[in-house]
């Protein structure tokens, strides 16, 4: 599974993107991202306010229960401010 | 059309091009959004336009199809410039065309509102206390659902 961040998420995180391959029982948006704030204190901290993460599964907004599979693009980033 | 670029644009050759070669087209209307040197009362003297590849293509592509359901339109343009600008300097392009003025002047409104809360760019400002992330507004939130639930324009 590729995992992009993007904006603020990536200075946090300190790295644009990383391959990762999560436990079979993570299936979900939210259980991935319960799973990638385990990762170290720099992802921790990226992710200790989901309500300011936005996701996208392949290029599509994706809820917290949408599901999640192995090859996968997951996006992370902060609501959005173009135009 | 949809076109994400670094370079700048140049507003009167890409309306120009919109309707080159046609006679059926009633009017234009045009959006053109700016660098300000002024975000929340602190001043700005740069920002940097992130984006996410492929699928910002995407969004406005899905936003541009969107406002071709919705509304009479005979031709329609986004472009959105993503890099390092300046205050002063063009960032994005909004056009319609259609045989009347009402639908491409509202047309013209809806893409440009459904695109800053949908597309997938951030706007990273410095200011004098360092670089900063600008954070989005709910009053982009207000008027991209004005749009909700769907409103036609009387054809």
């Amino acid at each position: 599974m590729k995992i992009l961040y993007f904006a603020w998420l990536k200075s946090k995180v300190g790295i644009a993107e990383e391959a990762v391959t999560p436990p079979a029982d993570i299936a979900t948006v939210a259980a991935l991202l319960d799973w990638l704030a385990t990762r170290g204190p720099k992802h921790a901290a990226a992710l200790a306010n989901r309500s300011i993460v936005r996701v996208a599964v392949n290029q599509e907004y994706a809820g917290p229960d949408h599901p999640v599979r192995t090859g996968d693009e997951v996006a992370l980033f902060p609501p959005v401010t173009g135009g | 059309m949809i076109k994400v670029q670094r370079e700048d644009f140049d507003v009167g050759a890409e309306l120009a091009a919109l309707t080159a070669g046609r006679t059926d087209v009633g009017g234009v209307a045009s959006f053109v959004g700016l660098v300000r040197d002024l975000a929340g009362g602190a001043e700005v003297g740069a920002m940097t336009l992130e984006h996410y590849p492929g699928m910002t293509e995407k969004k406005l592509a899905e936003i541009e199809a969107e406002a071709q359901r919705r509304w009479p339109l005979q031709a329609t343009l986004i472009v959105h410039r993503y890099g390092r600008l300046e205050p002063g300097d063009r960032i994005v392009l909004v056009a319609t065309a259609s045989p009347h003025r009402q639908a491409a002047l509202e047309a013209c409104a809806f893409l440009i509102d459904w695109l800053k809360t949908k597309a997938p760019f951030w706007k990273l400002e410095e200011t004098a206390a360092g670089p900063q992330w600008v954070e989005a507004r709910d009053s982009d939130d207000d008027a991209a659902a004005r749009w909700n639930p769907q409103r036609r324009v009387a054809e």
